[in-house]
């Protein structure tokens, strides 16, 4: 399976890239040979059966599996050029510039107002805070439902504006890139739908990553495509990336049959 | 095929039936469990009565608030050890709960997992077992001798500060521990940094049963008398407590009076643990509502 | 960088991704204030240790390891000195037998009730009722031992008015408790499909209770009366209190004994400066509790982290 999963610069420049990227849980060799371009100011989306580790790999990204005790990456990831893992990075400072959403909506138990105005003042923000909540809740298109009860829990709110409001949070803090890691798993259709028109405005001033599982979510919003699949060395499962192209290439045109088996569902 | 093979022996023939007999034995067996669960809460209810029978008349005659100790028993009065046990507590709030929630942080958010890691956590376990004298002989050596403060007020505080630090340790651990990784992983994703997680975050998620152990563990210091007695609290003090003063508390007190000779001290002394017990009793109940408060919040 | 709102990514203008040097300063001093916390334990070890054994050491150079091993008197206060630690072993162990007499069946009996009879409802009710035994102040204890448990006593047997049975006997109420809790938590730990297998058997709830769920939690159980001795061995008030102070070789529970932890508060309790032998007597007797108590604790940890291998 010998591919190159560089893209051509002429679909835009990239912003994250990948080189040889090998991540170990303990000895637990997980995700293996990562090579891949994130493109700047475009959506791209994780696929493939669950446990090939793309949310391993998304984790990679900001420096977040630094949180688990054993997690390693091996190889390179870069971000505009320089290497995230390198000595003298900073992950908190990574983490400002690669924010996350994560699968289940975990809002702070705090008010709504302090959930999106916490990243920003660790962030150093000495602007209106009013505004900036208040902006950072518009473009997450929930302002309407919670202008009222700005003092509320987050948690008093449905799953669905819990999720927009991380995604608020996480727009905060103003990131270029944001990772979603199956944003809209716990989440109604409407709500669902709601966040995917989120994520096509937003992509006009930020980088998006989403990993889902799901096919019509995937070719609705994406640009961009990865497949990721388990592969079984040595009695080993660990994940590799099968293929990584447009959207409409992926679903339309795929070069690998297991693509095509995994986009048109005749697999797992 | 000539004829099915034999199993018409069934095992009926060869085993007596005794499953009656069996079952009359066990159902004996859960009543006996269930008289030793009894005897325990028995005696837990005749030891208050009898405390309450010697001492609760003697509870609300004139003075005993209010009055000093005093050589006749109609006389004493609690409030030096009340006094001294106040100041205990607000002392021992002071040093015991930043040091053992900081130590709490650090083992759980902190710690590598390395050697010198392993160290302190097999420190607190065995400390949590050392008996409480010792930690009295501790506090004479080290805070009366070693830092000349002398049979004072400071001195049992630090002592019982030490006593209980474990066990302060232990439950803020367990509290933290309840701070589900989804709220750190918000935190940091958004780039806070370690503390920042910790201080916005985590710590006040815990904080209800943080508390909660505190209360828990300040209560059995109220309660603690050996190492009091040790570093040299005593039972006759007539001036008001000062930190750097000879002091009293409720148990030393209590403990006083039931070394008297005359069995009139006898109803002072059980007048004494009333109030003793009624402290803990609002303690304990203050600590068991924050946890039920705020555990269905959740 | 070129954005339609200026004003909306303002905070992305300052950015490095390098490290800081003030915020790291500032992390690490954090962490290392924490640390500091954390290691007030150590010094709490060390300082137990240090002070117990510097005292002890001095004792010994005034007292010889014969008289304080081989002697069978206590007397280190008297004219007729004698310094024979026996005898405050003799107290100390003898109130902690009849007190492990009555807390290991009672703290086993009210673990199997809680674990194999009661419901969960009932169990969440009856259990901290129970654990309040352990709540009670000492010295309540020892006053309950003294007024109510000796006259009580004294109607049916010829006791002297401090005596090694009623303190031996509250104690054990008081330590149902360690013993119970503990031995609770490894008797639940017992998967249920050893029970259901028994069940499947035709045994009993009994049979299944004493022969597959008891040998199964056998090690927690251990350890949790091991601690249970400990708790014994370290308990201070009750014996000064109820068990009298006269140090004697004896086995007979109706009698007065002086324990270890009731020699020192006994003589804490008087003024003994810095230097006299009274003062270090106090840190000789302290150090073999110490031991005591330390080598019991260790004992039942290894026992406890045995039973946790078993199962994880
Ligand atoms: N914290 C962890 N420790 C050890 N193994 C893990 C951890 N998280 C995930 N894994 C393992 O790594 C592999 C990839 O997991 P993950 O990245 O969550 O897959 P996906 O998101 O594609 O479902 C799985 O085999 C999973 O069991
Ligand atoms: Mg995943």
């Amino acid at each position: 399976m010998q591919l190159t999963h560089q893209t051509s610069t002429a679909q835009g420049t990239s912003i994250i890239s990948t080189q040889d990227v090998n991540i170990f849980y303990g000895s637990f060799l997980a995700v293996k040979q990562i090579n891949l371009d994130i493109l700047r100011n475009k959506i791209t989306a994780f696929i493939g059966p669950s446990g090939c580790g793309k949310s391993t790999l998304l984790r990679a990204f900001n420096r977040l599996n630094d949180l688990i005790v054993g997690a390693r990456v091996d190889g390179t990831i870069s971000y505009k050029g320089r290497n995230l893992y390198a000595p003298e990075i900073d992950p908190v400072e990574v983490r400002r510039q690669i924010g996350m959403v994560f699968q289940r909506p975990n809002p702070f138990p705090k008010s709504i107002y302090e959930n999106i105005a916490f990243g920003a003042r660790i962030n150093g923000y000495r602007g209106d805070m009013d505004e900036l909540v208040e902006r950072s809740l518009r473009q997450a298109a929930i302002w309407d439902e919670v202008k009222d009860k700005l003092k509320q829990s987050g948690l008093s709110l449905s799953g669905g504006q819990q999720q927009r409001l991380c995604i608020a949070r996480a727009m905060a803090v103003q990131p270029e890139v944001i990772l979603m890691d199956e944003p809209a798993s716990a989440l109604d259709p409407i709500s669902t739908l709601r966040i995917e028109d989120l994520m096509q405005e937003l992509k006009e001033q930020y980088t998006i990553i989403i990993v889902t599982h799901n096919m019509q979510q995937a070719s609705r919003v994406a640009d961009m495509t990865a497949f990721f699949n388990v592969e079984l060395t040595d009695g080993k499962r660990s994940g590799c990336l099968v293929e990584y192209d447009k959207t409409e290439q992926i679903f339309q045109n795929p070069q690998q049959q297991s693509t095509q088996e995994y986009v048109t569902g005749r697999f797992g | 095929m000539a004829s099915p093979p034999q199993i018409s022996s069934t095992p009926q023939s060869i085993f007596r039936p005794n499953a009656k007999h069996r079952e009359a034995i066990s159902k004996i067996f859960r009543i006996i469990c269930a008289i030793g669960l009894g005897i325990g809460l028995v005696v837990l209810g005749l030891l208050l009565v009898d405390v309450f029978q010697d001492g609760f008349a003697r509870l609300w005659q004139p003075g005993f608030f209010t009055g000093n100790a005093s050589r006749f028993a109609q006389k004493a009065g609690l409030r030096t050890a009340l006094l001294g046990s106040v100041w205990l507590l607000i002392l021992l709030l002071l040093i015991s709960v930043p040091i053992g929630v900081g130590a709490a942080v650090y083992l759980e958010e902190y710690a590598p997992k390395n050697r010198l890691s392993q160290f302190i956590e097999i420190n607190i376990a065995n400390l949590a077992g050392v008996p409480s004298i010792v930690y009295g002989l501790l506090g004479l050596g080290i805070f009366n001798e070693l830092f000349g403060l002398g049979p004072t007020l400071l001195s049992g505080a630090l002592t019982l500060s030490l006593l209980i630090l474990p066990l302060i340790i232990v439950a803020s651990r367990e509290a933290i521990r309840g701070v589900p990784q989804s709220m750190r992983e918000a935190s940091y994703g958004l780039g806070a940094t370690k503390w920042q997680t910790v201080s916005n975050h985590v710590l006040p998620y815990a904080i209800p049963g943080i508390v909660t152990g505190v209360i828990i563990s300040v209560s059995r210091a109220v309660g603690e008398t050996a190492p009091l007695i040790v570093v040299g609290a005593v039972g006759y003090l007539t001036s008001n407590p000062g930190l750097l003063r000879r002091f009293s508390a409720l148990p030393i007190q209590i403990f006083d009076w039931i070394s008297r000779p005359q069995a009139a001290f006898t109803n002072t002394a059980a007048a004494g643990i009333i109030v003793l017990l009624a402290l803990l009793f609002v303690m304990n109940g203050t600590a068991i509502y924050i946890r039920n408060r705020f555990s269905t919040f959740r | 960088m070129e954005t339609p709102n200026p004003v909306s990514l303002s905070i992305r203008r300052e950015r490095t991704l390098e490290k800081s040097v003030t915020r790291g300063i500032k992390e690490k001093i954090i962490a290392l204030v924490l640390l500091g916390c954390a290691l007030v334990s150590v010094l709490t070890t060390l300082g137990i240790i240090l002070t117990l054994f510097e005292v002890t050491v001095e004792f010994f150079q005034e007292v010889s390891f014969a008289q304080f091993f081989l002697d069978t008197r206590w007397t280190p206060l008297f004219a007729d000195q004698h310094f024979g630690i026996w005898p405050l072993i003799n107290g100390t162990l003898l109130i902690s037998a009849i007190a492990m007499l009555v807390a290991v069946p009672l703290g086993l009996a009210a673990a199997a009730y809680l674990s194999e009879y009661a419901s969960h409802r009932l169990a969440s009710t009856l259990r901290p009722a129970l654990e309040l035994l352990a709540g009670v102040p000492t010295v309540v204890y020892g006053y309950f031992a003294l007024t109510y448990v000796t006259p009580l006593l004294r109607n049916f047997i010829p006791l002297d008015v401090f005596n090694a049975l009623s303190s031996g006997l509250v104690m054990g109420i008081m330590i149902i408790p360690t013993v119970g809790s503990i031995s609770l938590d490894s008797l639940r730990a017992v998967p249920s499909s050893l029970r259901e297998a028994a069940y499947g058997l035709g045994a009993t709830k009994m049979e299944v209770t004493t022969q597959v769920v008891f040998p199964a939690a056998l090690s927690g159980i251990a350890a949790s009366i091991i601690l249970g001795i400990s708790r014994a061995v370290g308990e201070t008030m009750i014996v000064v209190i109820a068990a009298g102070q006269q140090p004697r070789l004896t086995l007979n529970p109706a009698e007065q004994v002086a324990a270890m932890t009731a020699y020192i508060a006994q003589v804490a309790a008087g003024d003994t400066p810095r230097g006299t032998i009274g003062y270090k007597t106090l840190f000789a007797v302290g150090s073999t509790l110490f031991l005591i108590t330390l080598l019991l604790n260790i004992i039942s940890y290894l026992i406890a982290q045995r039973f946790r291998e078993v199962y994880d």
